[in-house]
């Protein structure tokens, strides 16, 4: 009776290891065709409430204008997050054509699973994005040179304050002294004595990948002048500057002035932080709500804000490799990413195009939105995660070693960034 | 009144002078066994279990001796077999092993909790007690409340301002409760050991109506209190409960995920309620790596079925 259910057991391994091994790579489609066929698209975009707006009124617009190349926009299907969704639906062969929401750290999965299209197959493509972008479009190029992302919009990061909360604590909320590294602590220390709020600032000290870009990283892009974690293939962050920056934040939690708790909510919203680093789509949940006011993240010697670097928190459209009708889906993403599509983008969400020049692209709004002009500003200098492969597992890697040595104070800072270069380093050379 | 002899049916069979019927069994009987009927009724759940269980254990177990990535049909690319260097770089990785640690910790603390307070809950439960319904509602409602929603109201309970923390006052610990290396697993098994215990309790609750009264009546009559009847007669009654309550209580744990996912912030503080089923997505899905989250998931099988046998043999050593 054993031997047969064991048998039975083995036939069932051996059937499926066959079957999987039957079902491996097949054949490929025929992508030059594609590349000119135009018909109907499906179109993703986040769940956003103001960028759903913005996609309905611009979808509205082109089937107007094309109703023999019909647009369908869905939000993206719920999942643990839009990564993996995404991910599943290129292995499942059903992407959409478009993906409004597509994270630059990203990039390099989906183009190792064969599920993007490189926009430099279309003529114009290159010529588009660069003219557009300007010259921060390096930073989205692929390892192989090529653009498989459209760099769309960014929410470059800045310290958000409090102003009542401040007020409270005897600092000026016009120009608070956040500038350098002392200054930010000692006004930290002032707000919290004051019981401005409970918290100074409070970025999730939760272990996930993407966290470190609103905490180390925004201030590490300042300190270095523009720097990417990766460069050429090797880590930067275990500098004497990216050390400053981690005994920054590790001030910050050994003097209880950020939480080492997760915070279910909004704690810049709650009052329960002072404090908060965070981009211009923030500002929509404010309102009403907080009195604030921004500033650039701070440095360790008090750099200009015209010198400042920070972190774009960009989210990117892509092309997926699913897509039939290319042809189609590549005038919806130069119909999308116009000069007028991006207006209504920035009118309706405050969120910065990735264009040359915002702010004088758009000068009517940012005269009539004057708290947003400081973002556009910034957007001139910011600087986004690099485009290498193993990118996710390089970021997890150095969360782990922040979040040990940082956050939770197990390992002196310097150290755990010294090891975290080290796997880095291995994990960036892996073509 | 004369006894008849009973026979058995072969026997039966010789005693009437008739050869049994020989009956050709064909290609459907062949394929089918002597109940082509039964097999028939059976079959869609073997369909769903080669579907759902065997292959995917088949093609994980594929994997994880290959360099495999998820690709988009079409695409051509190399997986080429790697022995056991999937195994031996998860073998070598501390956050993995530690996370098998840590989900050794889980299991110490919730298996037996589990099984001590469902019984001891059930048993009270099974007893004419007053408001006995509200009671076991109360014990089921937060094993079908949504995992998200129980999970906020334990970040409430236990973060450093909470509730429990109030209570304790100058007691409370610090770093507290959820970001306390020491204390994040534990804290993780008993909300888990919570939040299930309905489901358990429920098993009991079967299970004590199969234990005769006058069980409890003879040990009554010879001199056994109430403890005493618990112990020389409900733990043994509920015996083949109690292996089904430790095995699953066991394999659900091993599974841990969502509660490190949510409670912990990712498997926090520096990895001390990482667990490997979180591990493995972190790995497999977010890194787009499912040869080495494969590997994990091979190794945790074996474990936990290892762990099953060695817990079968103890606890349903009387059961079989």
């Amino acid at each position: 009776m054993k031997r047969k259910k064991l048998t039975a057991a083995l036939l069932a391994l051996g059937l499926a290891g066959t079957t999987v091994a039957c079902g491996g790579s097949d054949g490929g489609g025929d992508a030059d065709a594609a590349a000119t066929a135009r018909g109907e698209i499906t179109i993703w975009m986040s769940n956003n409430k103001e960028e759903v707006a913005w996609g309905k009124q611009m979808v509205a617009a082109w089937n107007t204008a094309h109703p023999d190349q019909k647009v369908t926009a869905q939000e993206i299907p719920t999942g643990k997050s839009s990564e993996e969704v995404i991910g599943a639906a290129i292995t499942a062969g059903n992407a959409p054509c478009l993906i409004f929401n597509t994270s630059p750290a990203s990039v390099s999965q989906f183009q190792k699973q064969g599920g993007l299209v490189a926009l430099d197959s279309f003529a114009d493509g290159k010529s588009y994005v660069e003219s557009r972008t300007g010259k921060s479009a390096e930073q989205y190029k692929s390892t192989d040179g090529k653009y498989y992302q459209l760099p769309w919009k960014a929410n470059p990061v800045m310290i958000f304050y409090n102003k009542l909360a401040f007020a409270k604590a005897g600092i000026d909320t016009v120009k608070p002294p956040l500038s350098t590294y002392d200054e930010f602590l000692a006004t930290s220390r002032k707000v919290v004595a004051a019981k401005g709020a409970k918290f100074a600032i409070y970025p999730a000290p939760s272990n996930e990948f993407f966290q470190s870009w609103f905490d180390f990283y925004p201030l590490f892009a300042a300190e270095t002048g523009g720097k990417q974690l990766v460069a050429d293939g090797k880590s930067q962050f275990a500098s004497e500057e990216g050390k400053k920056v981690a005994a920054f934040w590790r001030t910050l939690y050994a003097d209880k002035l950020a939480s080492q708790e997760k915070y279910t909510g909004d704690s810049f919203v709650d009052g329960t932080a002072a404090m908060a680093i965070v981009g211009p789509w923030a500002i929509a949940t404010y309102k009403g709500k907080v009195e604030w006011g921004a500033v650039p993240v701070p440095t360790s010697a008090g750099k200009p804000a015209a010198e400042t670097y920070t972190f774009s928190d960009a989210k990117n459209v892509a092309m997926y490799s699913a897509c039939k009708n290319r042809g189609t889906a590549w005038d919806v993403l130069k119909f999308a990413s116009s000069k007028e599509q991006d207006g209504k983008l920035l009118e309706g969400s405050g969120q910065m195009p990735l264009r040359a020049d915002v702010a004088g692209t758009y000068p009517e709004y940012f005269a009539k939105n004057p708290d947003y002009k400081q973002f556009a500003d910034q957007a001139a200098r910011t600087v986004e995660v690099p485009n290498v492969p193993n990118s996710i597992t390089i970021w997890q890697n150095f969360r782990d070693a922040y979040s040990k040595s940082v956050i939770f104070g197990q390992e002196d800072p310097g150290a755990a960034l010294d090891g975290a270069a080290q796997k880095v380093d291995q994990l960036a050379a892996q073509s | 009144m004369s006894q008849q002899r009973v026979l058995s049916p072969r026997r039966v069979e010789r005693a009437g002078g008739q050869p049994p019927p020989t009956r050709r069994r064909g290609l459907l009987g062949g394929v089918f066994g002597k109940h082509p009927i039964g097999s028939a009724f059976v079959t869609p759940y073997l369909v769903f279990l080669a579907a759902i269980f065997a292959y995917p254990l088949g093609f994980a177990v594929y994997m994880s001796f290959h360099d495999y990535f998820f690709t988009a049909p079409g695409a051509i690319v190399d997986r080429p077999f790697v022995g056991f260097d999937n195994y031996a770089a998860v073998l070598s990785d501390p956050a993995v092993r530690r996370a098998f640690g840590n989900v050794g910790i889980f299991l110490l603390i919730n298996v037996p909790l589990t099984v001590g307070l469902s019984l001891v809950l059930a048993f009270a439960l099974n007893s004419a007690i007053r408001w006995r319904t509200f009671f076991r509602v109360s014990y089921y409602v937060p094993y079908v409340a949504a995992s998200v929603a129980v999970v906020g109201v334990w970040l409430f309970l236990f973060n450093a301002d909470g509730l429990v923390n109030r209570v304790l006052g100058p007691l409370a610990p610090d770093p507290s409760w959820l970001v306390n290396s020491k204390l994040a697993m534990p804290t993780i098994a008993i909300y888990v050991t919570w939040k299930q215990l309905g489901f358990f309790i429920l098993l009991y609750l079967a299970a004590l109506q199969n234990v005769s009264k006058d069980l409890y009546e003879a040990a009554s009559m010879d001199g056994a209190g109430r403890l005493k009847s618990f112990w020389n007669v409900t733990v043994p009654g509920v015996r083949p409960a109690t292996t089904l309550v430790v095995l699953l209580a066991t394999v659900t744990g091993a599974n841990l995920f969502t509660e490190p996912y949510l409670l912990t912030g990712g498997g926090g503080p520096d990895g001390a309620s990482a667990s490997p089923v979180l591990i493995m997505y972190q790995r497999g899905i977010e890194q787009g790596n499912p040869d080495v989250g494969s590997a994990i998931g091979v190794l945790l099988v074996i474990g936990v079925l290892l762990l099953a046998l060695i817990e079968r043999r103890f606890v349903g050593r009387e059961g079989r």
